[in-house]
């Protein structure tokens, strides 16, 4: 699977183009520039974590890329396709908010995409099931949301998201609301899934030991209006798991990272104070 | 939680049993107030009387529709008002100070205008509940996370089936306490009506007692209203509690 | 605030007002002369009766028993919501009575309070009371029992006693949720004790209506609830600025 990646680099699965997002002024006010200008290459299958200092617009750049978000400049292309202010087929969302359903059960979470589409009823069951099992879910399937933890409630987001069986999956800040053992594990689980699912993987974390355990490649952002500053590259193999901490080459990535993100984190503080 | 349960009942009943001993005892003047054991014993022949059944039905009859409409009208006038944010920010200081307003004094408006039939308690009944509905309706589709129709949106749901399968059933989690109020105030409503002048009804039958001092059908009257009053409101209490713990966690 | 955004309140309540009006001369076209008194009609009927001498008495009724009775529910209500709200157990035991209570029908309970206190100032003073306190109490408990518990370790450690503590934390962080019982409260209690006067008085706003209402003089019943209604409007509006900013503090 190793060579899958050189190869993917000849057509990636998404390209953005000279992207930015600008919200127009309202009641006199200026317009806001969110983010841009955003040059990306996504091959497929690639692990690929976006980081940067808050407020740089990285959600921004995630709800572009899911279609949920129009873009002000640029050309965005999914699988040979323009994408611009419409979600795609193909493409899965896990939000840093609880997103669950809490009128529904824990199954009827995950069916909840497969429903009213004209599936057949047993495979909507397979499907299920599968991610039941694949997300550990098995004891909690009848429960509802509200019984559960916030662990829980992702695991039962990433199921129903995965069930749809998307090609690029968009996880922003999706273990931001965990403490940092369960972030750990959770990291492994999704490692599991990217992996079982050969999916290409986008993952907006602030967390820069995250990015560089889980990760193909790191983007890190600049401050506001957000650009890539450097996209590095770890070079882990596609088998790995968090234990990859203990490896020299982790503490270098990090060191880099956290190298080019401190002073535009001191920058984004500074903005952030003033508007207080 | 058993314990508190016994501990209240305990405090009910040595209050009970606290006025019941000043009645007994000559303290409280059987002009004023009957035991309450004469007040239950007095309530049965009352409820295997043909006569009070009706002003009972008449009652519930008024309840009830007012009560429906309270619901329908108070859900869509609420649901027009979320879809129109300019015509909601016009009306919301009329929402805001609404039970401030003593709607009772539209009252005598309200027998003039339709008559001395059921209509006007009913239409009490209805204003006092609707407003409430409408608020709780408003606070509902508020309330729903804008996460979740984003994530309707990348399921790719158009907006009726949004609106079908994502906003509307978060939303009726929570109008649901605008349900229980609405069920308080459509009772209080039509009851204080009935009372104040009507032909028939609980409210009037306990006015009628009064005035012809007539204790041993009046007190019975009041002790049904208060039991059946609690007894709406326990079951409405034990029916959230059961059926929407688990899903709002509350 | 900015200047534009206040305008833009006062035109939406402008438009407010006038829509109303507007309603309402569409009712009196419809209904007619015998029915309604068209607005402009119970305004100028309205502003002669204020200022005849002929209605300063029952103003001056009305104003007396609603004073009363609201400072009674305000000390009932604080001291047993309070109570309730400290001592936890107590609390738990006492609340869903308290919430019963709310949704009784008072209106059933006004004979009882008759028979009590016979008829005049004392009976209206009571109802009123009554219906205020219940939701002040209620407040108020909710007050203390959702205090961070947070304020108390803080004001532990900078070691202050707890009279200081209650004085100077404890205190200042309730108010904005008593307040809200207080505004509540104070509405409750206007209904009572205009309810209380339709009945067993000679004088008051209650005594008014229920007289013309008698006489079918809908002059007289359209002023006096107007003139009520604006009267409540106007004390909601300043009560929820007050209860706002003390929200805001908090």
């Amino acid at each position: 699977m190793a060579g899958a990646t050189a190869a993917s680099m000849a057509t990636p699965h998404a390209v953005l183009e000279g992207v930015t997002r600008i919200y127009p002024g309202t009641g006199g006010r200026a317009p806001l520039h969110a983010l841009g200008k955003i040059d990306l290459a996504l091959a497929r299958g690639e692990f690929f974590s976006v980081v940067g200092p808050s407020g740089c617009g990285k959600s921004t750049l995630l709800e572009i890329v899911a279609g949920l978000q129009p873009l002000s400049e640029g050309r965005l292309v999914f699988e040979d396709r323009p994408v611009n202010g419409q979600v795609p087929d193909g493409i899965g969302v896990v939000f840093q908010e609880d997103a669950s359903f809490p009128w529904l059960s824990v199954r009827d979470n995950i069916a909840f995409g497969l429903r009213h589409n004209g599936m057949d009823p047993a495979e909507i069951r397979r499907r299920v099931e599968f991610a039941i099992g694949l997300m550990g879910l098995r004891e909690f399937e009848g429960a509802y949301p509200a019984q559960l933890s916030g662990g829980m409630r992702q695991r039962v987001c990433i199921a129903r998201t995965l069930v749809l069986q998307p090609r690029l999956i968009l996880l922003d800040e999706p273990f931001g609301a965990l403490d940092q053992q369960t972030r750990l594990l959770m990291g492994d689980e999704l490692l599991r899934l990217w992996r079982e699912t050969g999916a290409t993987v986008l993952l907006i974390t602030h967390a820069l030991d995250e990015a560089a355990m889980l990760s193909d490649r790191v983007g890190v952002m600049s401050a506001r209006p957000g650009r890539f500053l450097e996209i590095v590259a770890t070079g882990w193999p596609r088998e790995r798991d968090s234990r990859i901490v203990e490896q020299t080459g982790f503490a270098e990535i990090t060191g880099r990272l956290w190298a080019r993100l401190r002073e535009e984190s001191m920058k984004a503080m500074a903005a952030d104070g003033r508007r207080l | 939680m058993r314990r508190v349960n016994w501990l209240r009942m305990a405090v009910i009943g040595v209050a009970v049993a606290l006025i019941e001993a000043l009645c007994r005892g000559g303290v409280i003047k059987p002009f004023t107030m009957t035991p309450p054991s004469q007040m239950l014993a007095d309530l049965l022949p009352l409820l295997s009387s043909a006569e009070m059944l009706q002003h009972v039905a008449e009652t519930l009859v008024n309840v009830a529709t007012a009560l429906l409409f309270a619901i329908v009208v108070g859900f869509l006038a609420g649901a027009v008002l979320f879809v129109l944010p300019r015509v909601r920010r016009v009306v919301d200081p009329l929402l805001s100070s609404y039970y401030a307003i003593p709607i009772f004094v539209f009252y005598p408006l309200f027998v003039v205008l339709f008559g001395l039939n059921r209509t006007p308690q009913i239409v009490i009944g209805f204003l006092l509940a609707v407003v409430a509905m409408i608020i709780n309706t408003l606070n509902g589709f508020d309330r729903v996370p804008p996460v979740l129709l984003k994530t309707a949106k990348v399921l790719r749901m158009g907006r009726v089936a949004t609106t079908r399968r994502v906003f509307l059933p978060y939303a009726t989690l929570y109008i649901f306490t605008g349900l229980k109020l609405a069920v308080a105030y459509s009772f209080i409503g039509v009851i204080a009506a009935e009372f104040i002048l009507s032909g028939a009804g609980i409210g009037y039958e306990i006015n009628f007692a009064y005035n012809n001092f007539d204790n041993h059908v009046m007190y019975p009257l009041i002790v049904l209203i208060i039991l059946i009053s609690t007894f709406i409101n326990m079951s409405l209490y034990a029916w959230e509690k059961r059926f929407l713990e688990r899903q709002t966690g509350r | 605030m900015t200047q534009r955004s206040l305008m833009r309140q006062g035109f939406d309540i402008l438009l407010l007002v006038l829509a109303l009006g507007g309603i309402w001369q569409l009712l009196y076209a419809y209904a007619g002369e015998v029915a309604l008194t068209s607005p402009w009609e119970t305004a100028v009927a309205a502003s002669r009766l204020i200022v005849s001498p002929r209605f300063w008495p029952h103003i001056e009724e009305t104003g007396l028993a609603f004073l009363q009775g609201y400072a009674i529910a305000i000390a009932g209500g604080l001291a047993i919501g309070l109570l309730l709200g400290a001592h936890r157990l107590s609390g738990e035991v006492a609340e869903p009575i308290l919430v019963a209570l709310y949704s009784i029908p008072k209106i059933t309970l006004y004979p009882i309070i008759l028979l009590f206190f016979g008829i005049g100032m004392p009976a209206k003073v009571a109802f009123g009371a009554i219906h205020g306190i219940v939701p002040i109490a209620i407040f108020s408990m909710n007050a203390i029992r959702t205090l961070k518990p947070v304020y108390l370790r803080a004001g532990r450690s900078l070691r202050l006693g707890p009279w200081a503590m209650a004085r100077t934390i404890l205190l200042p962080a309730a108010v904005p949720e008593v307040f809200t019982g207080l505004r509540v409260g104070l509405a409750l209690t206007l209904v009572g004790t205009l309810l209380g006067e339709m009945f067993g008085s000679q004088r008051g706003l209650g005594f008014l209506l229920m007289v013309a209402m008698g006489t079918h003089d809908m002059e007289t019943i359209m002023s006096v609830t107007l003139i009520l209604v604006l009267f409540a409007t106007l004390v909601s509006i300043v009560m929820m600025g007050i209860d706002q900013r003390l929200h805001q503090r908090a």
